[in-house]
């Protein structure tokens, strides 16, 4: 791990909070960006490829075959930006038939005033293997007027499983414009897990998932928005292949003069394809917004899609109904809060729960 | 001097307002130390919205009278606070919160801030016929009408109060529950122990009387029109109302 006396210790308790740990425990590996450099791209096995892409580039003339091939260079501004003025990002390559038990960790920081972040990653599960990717991605207390611009490709292979669990922990003066294709090839499965809790200036993020024959796509997302913080957040799934499968599940909570706008799309393309949405949304003051946008296309009679968004206050029923076992008025809020975030994600680490509950208990003050 | 306070529920001249309408008039009753009474009365009578004024629910406002609870006046307090003094309920109808599991609500009612499955949980479980798996289950999610029954007892022997509500413990549970549950209702408000032992108070609510058959309540009150227009031994009142019906039953009464 990264032995840099100068820089030792200001990053450390940041990127914690995002499930990163310098120590390692119940890790298969690890990589480390803080602003332009890189600090850590290492695997603890040999059935894992890590390494910054840039290097990786150089080093597997192959890799050209996957480079903007899920998403398009040409897509926005942003993606145009990542492909003129790259600064590293992540390149995860799992061997074939690899079943890694400890999930990979990854964190990309940033720590300088008006940095432009801008990073293309590369995450390839060969067929019949799985991984855990988690990756956090934050901003050092303080910081100001920073972008990070995130471009990143999946390519989950024949029979291969991938769970991508995502912390975003900025400021409220970060920007935010995450690019995501994910392609996933005949009975593969892609679980995505995303979780942003604390203020960001501007996030709008809307991951393309394009499911094969058999495939499977599921994605879980908690918004937590407070303060002035604006989030559009959103996945559009193409069930491309026969038989491809998905759900969508989000919980967003919105506070103070915060707006979420949560998005959901599903494409519904060949034989025997199925996908839900559900979209819940908690409401806690008069000033902030949620803007539920869940939406179903069928392009084949063969089709099974649905949806159900929701949208309401505390129910005072609820609330009175933990007060009579004996909470009071702010507890059993939280409670409630706690409960309505509480979506079930496997093997995320201690830290990281206890940091989400803790974040909940703190934010609810005063409501 | 030592001021000893009194050890009851007492309630003076009660009358409360639901959503405008004035729904309980003149309410006095006075529950003793160790004491269980029963409460009976056709619907709409105001049985239920007592129990929830003396919880103190936001929607029942007080607009008269006292409800004094171990020597103090409580209808200025939250309903948190009243329950920290030792008032619990059992609920008819208890909402469904998602993402709350009964094991949650087990740790809330016993004060514990763990969200794990403890091994109090996993006894009291047992105690009350269900497996530790239904713990994980969301609060009333799914329940049926015994298993809410049963889950609203479980709730109050975690929490141990000492004057119980109970709000129809006995209506849409099958007869292998219903013993079961008569007889935790029974030991959660020291029926087992002789009378001068006891010191947990008890009311209940109930239509059939059928939990009567495993508690021997001490007195029963008739509601009607908002106020208790008759009080007395539970088995006379009940025949009373078995015989002629709640009306005659309690002309005969006030006549008396």
């Amino acid at each position: 791990m990264p032995k840099n006396d100068k820089q030792d210790g200001y990053y450390k308790e940041d990127i914690l909070k995002v499930g990163f740990d310098l120590e390692e425990k119940n890790r298969s590996g690890s990589y480390l960006q803080i602003d332009h450099s890189v600090l850590a791209e290492k695997s603890n096995l040999e059935d894992i490829e890590i390494l910054n892409t840039v290097d990786a580039l150089k080093k597997y003339d192959w890799l050209k075959d996957y480079w903007w091939k899920a998403v398009s260079p040409d897509k926005d501004e942003y993606t145009k930006e990542v492909d003129i003025n790259q600064n590293y990002g992540y390149f995860i390559h799992v061997k074939p038939g690899a079943k890694v038990e400890f999930p990979i960790q990854s964190c990309l920081f940033v720590s300088k005033e008006s940095t432009h972040q801008n990073v293309h990653n590369i995450i390839i599960v060969e067929e019949g293997a799985e991984v855990h990717v988690i990756t956090g991605c934050s901003a050092l207390h303080g910081v100001n007027n920073a972008f990070h611009i995130g471009v990143s490709e999946m390519y989950i292979k024949k029979g291969a499983k991938l769970t991508f669990t995502m912390i975003h922990l900025w400021g409220p003066e970060i920007f935010v414009r995450p690019r995501t294709g994910v392609i996933i090839e005949e009975n593969g499965i892609y679980i995505s897990n995303y979780i942003c809790m604390n203020p960001v200036k501007d996030l709008q993020m809307s991951p393309v998932t394009y499911c094969g024959k058999n495939a499977t796509a599921l994605y879980q997302t908690v918004l937590y928005a407070s303060e002035d913080s604006k989030m559009d957040v959103g996945s559009v799934i193409y069930l491309n292949g026969e038989n491809s499968k998905t759900e969508v599940v989000s919980r967003t909570v919105a506070r103070d003069d915060s707006e979420a706008t949560v998005r959901g799309t599903i494409i519904g393309k060949n034989k025997k394809i199925k996908g839900h949405l559900e979209c819940r949304g908690l409401m806690l003051s008069d000033n902030a917004i949620i803007h539920a946008i869940p939406e179903l296309r069928a392009e084949t009679a063969d089709a099974d899609l649905s949806h159900e968004a929701a949208v309401g206050k505390i129910s005072e029923e609820e609330i009175e109904y933990l007060m009579s076992r004996g909470l009071n008025k702010e507890e059993a809020a939280s409670v409630i809060v706690r409960g309505f975030l509480n979506i079930d994600i496997k093997d995320l680490p201690k830290q990281l729960e206890e940091e989400i509950q803790k974040k909940i208990d703190i934010s609810m003050a005063g409501i | 001097m030592v001021i000893k306070l009194k050890y009851s529920l007492e309630i003076r001249n009660l009358a409360v307002d639901v959503d405008g309408q004035h729904v309980l008039k003149d309410v006095n009753l006075m529950i003793e130390k160790g004491e269980t009474h029963v409460l009976l009365g056709p619907n709409g009578s105001g049985k239920t919205t007592l129990l929830l004024s003396i919880l103190g629910l936001s929607r029942y406002k007080v607009v008269r009278g006292e409800i004094i609870f171990k020597g103090r006046n409580i209808v200025d307090l939250p309903t948190d606070e009243r329950v920290k003094m030792g008032i619990g309920i059992a609920f008819q109808n208890p909402p469904i919160i998602r993402g709350i599991s009964l094991n949650t609500m087990l740790n809330v009612c016993m004060g514990k801030k763990t969200t794990e499955i403890t091994d109090d949980a996993v006894k009291l479980a047992k105690e009350l016929n269900f497996s530790e798996d239904f713990l994980t289950r969301d609060v009333n999610y799914g329940f049926s009408g015994g298993e809410i029954k049963r889950s609203e007892i479980m709730q109050l022997i975690a929490q141990q109060p000492d004057f119980i509500m109970f709000d129809e413990p006995d209506s849409g549970v099958d007869i292998e529950n219903m013993e079961l549950i008569g007889k935790i209702i029974g030991k959660l408000l020291e029926r087992d122990l002789i009378p001068s032992r006891r010191k947990k108070m008890g009311l209940i609510i109930t239509h059939l009387a059928t939990i009567l058959d495993y508690i021997n309540a001490d007195r029963a009150h008739v509601m009607l029109k908002g106020k208790i227009a008759c009080s007395g031994y539970p088995k006379e009142i009940l025949d009373g109302i078995r015989k002629n019906g709640y009306e005659k039953c309690i002309r005969t009464c006030q006549e008396q």
